[in-house]
């Protein structure tokens, strides 16, 4: 187990190094670079000026070299500064972390709290009106997309209620935080459910055909008793894996919500950042995402381990 | 009799008087105005910038010298209005124009305001200065004036190379704010400090821009408002609902277009709207040395093919201006008016007889059915440029062009053009200023660095100035018109509409003006107050 873990961790290493490489050459084959948006809003480009610009942020040294000066100072925690606001990324950056992160942990809360019992009701209840409805729900949550429903959500409010749930002003406590993500959770979230309902039927519909379910029957073992411990506990481990992916899809889907509702969290960020061409802001960004992302496939390759027992990593 | 009447003359200008009065009474201090803007501005520099993105929120930071008057529409020279300046005088030949400024302003930080910061100003941007403004987009404003001198601390002369009655225009614009001297061109675009009714408190990228009243504002009892809200919401459909919805006292300057003002009068009927022109322009550009675009005649022939009535029913829902590149009555003041308009090649109502003789032109350089012009239409990937891209290509068809649309992406649209990648392309362009010196020389003049498609005429050079020497204002229509006339014909930038937009407000925001010729001009709101 610890030989696995020092593999996995230097296999996390290269990976990280790689896509270093590969989010830093990407941003420089975007065409243009900050200094053409900039002159893009005076709506003119004076060459002299625009390669004064590029000199003054380093963006006239051959790509090796900045790549050099991006990595070496991001090892000793310096993020650099916003190309836009000309503030420390790392201040850019640090306020917006959390929102996204709370919303991600709220969204990713709705779809297991609802995905997952619903999934098991519909398996259990299978070819029964209560599964045949919870089957149109779970396919229109995969099929409406998250801006759309978004959207509806804000003009239902707006017509029904006078009032619109998005982000102008900080909240003052935490519970006006919570109403403020529910509804963007929510939002987000629906279509993780609906993944997480079809994937915990199928699961548990493959699971409650097995034997030993048969004998746990046999022996007198209450519904519940076979549905929640014994069928489930085996039924959710491909659920795990796709939470997992989807914890990390969830990103995506995001970038569409925070920026219709307005939120003022990291993913709507990065989107507009890799539009300016920020690049501190979008190299330092994305590599903490790919650092999640691969910190969470590392946790989920572990849980397979606590959660079913039969997996053993060889050392 | 007289007696009677005169007691008659007396009461009632006493009674207009206390009407006034009353008005006057009537304007409440203090409360926040919160108004949605449509992207994080791309600095707080207004001199660094071409955008209301900047201007429309920063230019309350602010004075000028001189300004339009924030309470009339229409901005002309008749409406231009003391600032900084208490007043102005011109020398004989209006070459010469002292400005004597206000005594015992200061800057945000507490510096005083000296003449030596107008010198400053205009030194910056004319690039005489060290410290240099990473852009300069009105460089070509200033080709006439040679220096700007302190004749005293309360006192200074702007000595122009030539005669130029209208240089004051110019400076009356939002886009020409007084700097202060001792500040680095970095802080101005980050936190930037003015003499205005407002002062500026903090951005956050892709949330909000604040500013709070100036206290010791140098204009007694002004501002009325205790701060200004921009937040930013980059979703339109948000941003229009949450207006509706009440969270906001204002849209953005002209964020609303005309299909999405149906919708927020429905909505929203006490909303107050104006749909305005916003004196930008949709214009087609043709680069001049690429073939065979390089030959006069395609170009006629491409600017004769046109159905402008098609764009403006379209997509202006038959409410935008059929102009050429200035903006006529009533909205504009130096714009060809419409029986002048129809004299000019292209602008015959008749579009099928416009057509036939450009058939006829093209068919002259070998183009016909059977072997047709294929060319490519570039324009920036967003729907106001996209949109009328299209229907455009449909039109060039009806004279032997194939086209093709190239969307490119909005951030590399200027380096493109500035490249002279592109063939034909579409392109929208506003104005600062609603007068021909700006119009002219930023757009048109050799060497202008927003001269995108490289025209270059030097008759109309002399025409340019000539018209810029002229005082009289009828006169100096009538060499405008010719100079308009000859810039469309001659496809140096063809202007296919000029657009209309509307910005709305709640009842409670009062003494708001949107402008009618320009929607970089009417942001100061120090006298804009909230009846709640």
């Amino acid at each position: 187990m610890t030989s696995y873990l020092v593999r996995r961790f230097f296999l996390m290493l290269l990976t990280l190094i790689g896509m270093s490489i590969v989010i830093f050459l990407l941003l420089r084959l975007m065409p243009g670079n900050i200094a053409d948006i900039m002159f893009d809003s005076a709506g003119f480009v004076d060459p002299a000026e625009k390669a004064a610009l590029e000199k003054e942020l380093g963006l006239d040294l051959p790509i090796p070299v900045q790549y050099w000066e991006w990595i070496s100072a991001l090892v000793v925690g310096d993020l650099g500064f916003s190309y836009v606001s000309e503030m420390p990324a790392i201040d850019e950056l640090a306020p917006r972390i959390p929102i996204t992160v709370k919303l991600a942990l709220m969204a990713l809360g709705f779809s297991v709290l609802f995905g997952l019992p619903l999934g098991v009701i519909s398996a259990v209840r299978q070819d029964t009106m209560l599964d045949y409805v919870l089957r149109v729900i779970s396919l229109s949550g995969l099929s409406l997309p998250s801006f759309w429903l978004a959207l509806l959500i804000l003009m239902a409010f707006v017509t029904y209620l006078g009032e619109i749930p998005i982000y102008t002003d900080p909240p003052d406590n935490l519970w006006d935080e919570l109403l403020l993500y529910t509804i963007p959770a929510a939002a987000v979230g629906f279509r993780t459910s609906a993944i997480i309902m079809r994937l915990t039927r199928s699961s548990m519909l493959e699971v409650l055909r097995q034997d030993y379910i048969r004998t746990a029957r046999s022996k007198g073992a209450t519904d519940n008793s076979v549905n929640y411990y014994h069928a489930l506990k085996n039924a959710v481990l491909p659920v795990t894996t796709i939470i997992g992916f989807e914890a990390a899809f969830l990103i995506g889907g995001l970038i569409i919500t925070e920026t219709v509702f307005n939120i003022p969290g990291v993913a709507h960020f990065l989107v507009e950042a890799i539009l300016m061409r920020d690049y501190p802001i979008v190299q330092n960004l994305v590599m903490f995402i790919a650092v999640v992302v691969v910190l969470i496939n590392f946790i989920v390759d572990l849980l397979y381990a606590v959660l079913d027992p039969r997996i053993k990593y060889a050392d | 009799m007289i007696r009677k009447f005169s007691i008659c003359a007396a009461s009632a200008v006493l009674f207009a008087v206390s009407l006034g009065a009353g008005a006057a009474l009537a304007q409440k201090s203090g409360g926040t105005l919160k108004v949605y803007h449509r992207g994080t501005p791309p600095s707080g520099s207004i001199h660094e910038e071409a955008t209301n993105s900047t201007l429309s929120p920063y230019m309350p930071i602010f004075n000028n010298l001189v300004m339009y008057d924030q309470s009339k529409p229409t901005n002309s020279l008749d409406t231009i209005v003391p600032d900084l300046a208490t007043k102005w005088t011109w020398n004989e030949d209006k070459s010469k124009l002292t400005f004597n400024l206000n005594t015992g302003v200061k800057w945000h930080d507490g510096k005083p305001f000296t003449a030596k910061d107008v010198v400053c100003t205009w030194d910056m941007l004319q690039g005489k200065r060290k410290a240099k403004f990473r852009k300069n987009p009105r460089k070509s404003w200033y080709k006439n004036l040679d220096k700007v001198t302190a004749d005293s601390d309360t006192q200074v002369t702007f000595h122009l190379k030539r005669s130029q009655p209208a240089f004051i225009a110019l400076l009356a614009s939002g886009y020409s704010p007084v700097y202060p001297c001792h500040v680095s061109p970095r802080k101005m675009r980050t936190n930037p400090i003015g003499t205005g009714p407002f002062k500026f408190v903090q951005l956050k990228q892709n949330e909000f821009v604040k500013f709070e009243k100036n206290e010791n504002y140098w204009k007694e009892g002004l501002p009325y408002l205790d701060a200004i809200e921009w937040t930013i919401i980059k979703s339109r459909s948000t941003r229009v609902l949450a207006f509706i919805a009440g969270r906001f006292d204002m849209t953005f300057n002209v964020d609303v277009t005309i299909p999405l003002l149906k919708d927020v009068k429905e909505q929203a009927p006490n909303a107050v709207c104006e749909l305005r022109a916003t004196n930008v322009s949709t214009n087609l550009i043709v680069n001049q040395d690429k073939p065979p675009f390089n030959d006069p005649d395609i170009r006629r022939a491409m600017v004769m093919s046109i159905d402008r009535d098609a764009f403006i029913k379209i997509l202006g829902h038959g409410q935008t201006i059929k102009s050429g590149a200035l903006l006529p009555p009533p909205n504009g003041v130096w714009g060809m008016e419409p029986e002048f308009l129809k004299t000019v090649a292209g602008y015959n109502p008749d579009v099928n007889a416009n057509r036939e003789k450009a058939r006829a032109i093209m068919k002259s350089k070998g183009y016909d059915e059977n072997n047709r012009l294929k060319v490519k239409v570039a324009t920036r990937n967003i729907a106001i440029y996209r949109d009328p891209a299209v229907i455009l290509i449909d039109h060039l068809k009806s004279i032997y062009v194939d086209a093709e649309l190239e969307t490119v992406e909005t951030s590399n649209w200027h380096a493109k053009v500035a490249r002279k990648d592109y063939s034909v392309g579409l392109n929208l362009t506003g104005i600062g200023v609603d007068d021909p010196d700006a119009m002219f020389y930023e757009n048109y003049a050799c060497g202008s660095q927003r001269n995108y498609t490289g025209y270059c005429n030097a008759d109309l050079e002399k025409l340019f100035e000539k018209q810029s020497m002229m005082e009289d204002v009828e006169a100096r229509k009538k060499v405008v018109w010719e100079i308009d006339k000859k810039l469309q014909e001659d496809a140096a930038r063809p202007i296919i509409f000029n657009n209309k937009a509307a910005t709305c407000w709640h009842p409670h925001v009062k003494n708001f003006t949107t402008m009618t010729n320009s929607v970089y001009n009417g942001w100061r709101l120090e006298e804009v107050w909230l009846d709640k």
